[in-house]
C-alpha cells in the first residue's frame, strides 16, 4: 500500500515537471521566438516591451485556457467512463455539445452578439447545454431512479436532434454567419476576456476537488450499479452528482473554447492503460495529461503554418486519434475488455 | 433476532412476484434458500437487501426496519456475494480493499493501516493472500468466487447474503466455498442466508432450510423436515428418491431419468 502510495505521488510529480515543461516551451515558439531563458527576466525586467506583451497577455492566457480545459475534458471523461461503465463514452455523448452548438448558433445568426458584446457567445453556449443536460436528465428519469442506458440513448438522440437544427439554422444563414458558426465548432483556444479564462480555470479545478469526493464510490461503480449499493454507495444520489459534475465541466469547456474534441474521450483510457483503473489517481493523473496534451496541442495548431493558425480540434483529433490507436495495438487488454 | 421478515410482497412492475413471506432467522444461524428457478430466491435476497422496495410488509434487521437504516449504515453489518457480478480489472487486493468502502468517510480516500489488517484478514481466511497482486481478470471460477468472499468479509459484516456461490464450480471447489462459508458462520459468528441451487449441498451445510415455490415460502425447516420426497416432488413437479448421506445421515435427494421411470413404472 505505501508501495503504491509513493508511485501516485511520483507519477503526479513527473506529469507536473512535464506540465512545467510544456508550458515553457509554448511559452517560448511562436511567431517572435523566446528563448526559456530569457522569460524570466522579461518577467521582472520588461513590463512594457512588447515580448512581455506577447508572453504574459498573448502566450500565457492561451495555456491556463488550455489547461483548463484539457484537464476539464479529461475529468469530464473520467467521470462518464466511469459512471456509465462504458469505454466509448465522452463528455460529448450526452448532447451537452450540441446543445452548446445550437445556443451560440442561434446567438450567431439572431446577431445577439452586437448588442450584448463578447460574453453573450460563450453565454448562450452554456445556456444550450444546460437546457439539454436538464432535457436529458428529465427524459431519463423514471419512477426516482435513472437507467443509465436510457441516459446515454436519451443523449446520443438529442445530440443528433441538435446537430441537425444547427446544420438547418446553417443551411437558412448568410455567409459569414456560417463561417462565425463554422469557425466556433471547430473549437479554438483564442479567447480575449481573462476574467472567463480565469473563470474556467477556477470551474475547472473546483471540479477535480469536487471528483475527489466521490472516488472511491467511482470505484464501487465500476463493479456495477447493485454492487456498489451493496458497499453503502447511495446510487441514485452519486450518478446524480457525477452527472452534473461532468456536464458543467463540459459545458463550461465548450462555452468558452467551441467543440475540442478526441481530448475527453483519448485521455482517460491513456492513462488507465498505463496507471491501472483505480480512481484515485486517474481523476488527478487524467485532468494534468489533459491539461499537458491541450496545451502541446494548441501550441501545434498556432506554430505549426505560423503565422496562420489551424483550429485546435482539426490537431486533438490527428494527434490524439493516432496517439489512441498507437497505444490500443501496443498493450493486450483493451479498454478493460476481459 | 437478525432478520425478520413480515408478511412481504415485492416485485418488479405490476405483477408480484413475492408475496406473504414470512420468515425469521436467528442470529448466528446458517440458512439455504431453494427451490425451482424462476421461484423468487434472488428476489428474495433483493428485497432482503432494500434493492427491491418492499410493496407491503416489512423487513426488521435487528429489530430496526431496514428502509430506516442508511444505506452506508446497512452495508457495514450486511454483505451480499451476488452471482456472477463484474468484478473489473483490478487486482486481487485492490478488490478485497473495495469491501472497505463503507468505511470511508466523505474526504477519505486512502485505507487506514486498519483497513489493510482487516483486508489481509479477510484473504487468510479464504487462503486469496497468495493470489493479492494478481488481476482478478485472471482469475479461476473458484478463485474469484473466494476473492468475492474475502471482500464480503472486508465489510465485517454481521449477516452475509450469498445467492448461489457454488454455481458453476466442480465439486471440490463447491466443498471449499461451503467448508470455508460453515467456518464464517462457526468461527465469526456470522449469520449467513445462502441460496443455493443443490439440495444436496443445502441438506449438507444448512442448519436450516426456507424451500420456495411461485413466489411464495412452500415450507421452511431442518433439511430432514423439508427434503421429503412429497415435499420435492411437489415443489419441482420431478420424481425424486430421497436417501441418507451414509456418513453425515443426511438426506439425499436423487433424480430418476425418464427411462427408468417408464421402466419401473413410477
Amino acid at each position: 500500500m505505501r508501495q503504491r502510495l509513493s508511485a501516485w505521488i511520483a507519477c503526479l510529480l513527473i506529469l507536473g515537471c512535464l506540465l512545467a515543461g510544456v508550458c515553457i516551451f509554448s511559452l517560448s515558439v511562436g511567431s517572435v521566438g523566446i528563448s526559456a531563458k530569457n522569460i524570466i527576466s522579461i518577467f521582472f525586467e520588461g513590463k512594457n516591451s512588447t515580448e512581455y506583451n506577447i508572453l504574459f497577455n498573448i502566450r500565457l492566457p492561451r495555456i491556463l485556457l488550455g489547461f483548463a480545459i484539457g484537464g476539464a475534458l479529461s475529468l469530464a471523461g473520467v467521470i462518464s467512463q466511469g459512471m456509465f461503465r462504458n469505454p466509448l463514452v465522452e463528455p460529448y455523448t450526452l448532447g451537452i455539445s450540441g446543445g452548446a452548438a445550437l445556443g451560440v448558433c442561434l446567438n450567431i445568426v439572431l446577431g445577439l452578439g452586437h448588442s450584448a458584446g463578447l460574453i453573450s457567445l460563450p453565454l448562450c453556449g452554456f445556456i444550450g447545454a444546460a437546457l439539454v443536460i436538464a432535457l436529458v436528465y428529465s427524459l431519463s428519469r423514471k419512477r426516482g431512479t435513472v437507467k443509465t442506458q436510457s441516459l446515454l440513448l436519451t443523449g446520443v438522440m438529442i445530440s443528433f436532434i441538435c446537430s441537425s437544427l444547427v446544420m438547418l439554422i446553417m443551411a437558412v444563414s448568410r455567409a459569414e454567419d456560417i463561417h462565425g458558426i463554422v469557425f466556433w465548432i471547430m473549437g479554438s483556444l483564442e479567447e480575449p476576456s481573462w476574467g472567463l479564462i480565469k473563470l474556467t480555470a477556477l470551474i475547472s479545478v473546483a471540479g477535480l476537488f469536487v471528483s475527489y469526493i466521490f472516488c472511491s464510490d467511482l470505484n464501487a461503480l465500476s463493479l456495477g450499479e447493485e454492487e456498489a449499493s451493496h458497499l453503502g454507495v447511495n446510487v441514485e444520489r452519486t450518478k446524480l452528482a457525477l452527472f452534473l459534475l461532468a456536464s458543467l465541466l463540459t459545458g463550461a469547456s465548450v462555452a468558452v473554447a467551441g467543440i475540442i474534441g478526441f481530448v475527453g474521450l483519448t485521455i482517460p483510457h491513456l492513462v488507465r492503460m498505463v496507471l491501472g483503473s483505480d480512481h484515485r489517481i486517474v481523476l488527478a493523473a487524467s485532468f494534468l495529461t489533459g491539461g499537458i496534451f491541450l496545451i502541446l496541442c494548441d501550441t501545434l495548431a498556432r506554430t505549426i503554418i505560423s503565422p496562420l493558425e489551424l483550429p485546435v480540434g482539426v490537431i486533438t483529433g490527428i494527434l490524439g486519434g493516432s496517439l489512441f490507436v498507437y497505444a490500443l495495438t501496443r498493450t493486450r487488454t483493451v479498454l478493460g475488455e476481459r | 433476532m437478525m432478520l425478520e421478515i413480515k408478511d412481504l410482497a415485492c416485485g418488479y412492475g405490476a405483477q408480484f412476484s413475492l408475496s406473504d413471506i414470512n420468515i425469521k432467522v436467528e442470529k448466528g444461524e446458517m440458512v439455504g434458500v431453494i427451490g425451482p428457478n424462476g421461484s423468487g430466491k434472488t428476489t428474495l435476497l433483493r428485497a432482503i437487501t432494500g434493492i427491491l422496495k418492499p410493496k407491503t410488509g416489512t423487513v426488521l434487521f435487528n429489530g430496526k426496519d431496514i428502509r430506516r437504516i442508511g444505506i452506508k449504515e446497512l452495508s457495514r453489518s450486511m454483505a451480499v456475494v451476488s452471482q456472477g457480478a463484474d468484478t473489473g480489472s483490478a487486482t486481487v487486493e485492490e478488490f478485497v480493499l473495495l469491501g472497505r468502502a463503507p468505511y470511508f468517510g466523505n474526504f477519505q480516500f486512502l485505507e487506514t493501516e486498519r483497513d489493510i489488517d482487516i483486508a489481509e484478514k479477510a484473504m487468510k481466511m479464504t487462503d486469496t493472500l497468495k493470489l493479492r497482486q494478481r488481476p482478478m481478470s485472471e482469475m479461476s471460477g473458484g478463485e474469484r468466487q473466494l476473492a468475492v468472499i474475502a471482500r464480503a468479509l472486508a465489510q465485517e459484516p454481521k449477516l452475509l447474503l450469498l445467492d448461489e456461490p457454488t454455481a458453476h464450480l466442480d465439486i471440490a471447489h463447491q466443498v471449499v466455498v461451503l467448508d470455508l462459508i460453515r467456518r464464517l458462520n462457526k468461527e465469526l459468528g456470522i449469520t449467513i442466508i445462502v441460496v443455493l441451487h443443490d439440495l444436496n449441498l443445502a441438506s449438507e451445510y444448512c442448519h436450516r432450510i426456507v424451500l420456495m415455490n411461485k413466489g411464495k415460502v412452500y415450507k421452511t425447516g431442518t433439511p430432514e423436515e423439508v427434503l421429503t420426497y412429497p415435499v420435492i416432488e411437489t415443489a419441482y413437479n420431478t420424481v425424486v428418491v430421497v436417501e441418507k448421506n451414509p456418513i453425515s445421515s443426511k438426506p439425499y435427494v436423487l433424480v430418476v431419468s425418464e427411462e427408468e421411470r417408464q421402466r419401473k413404472k413410477i
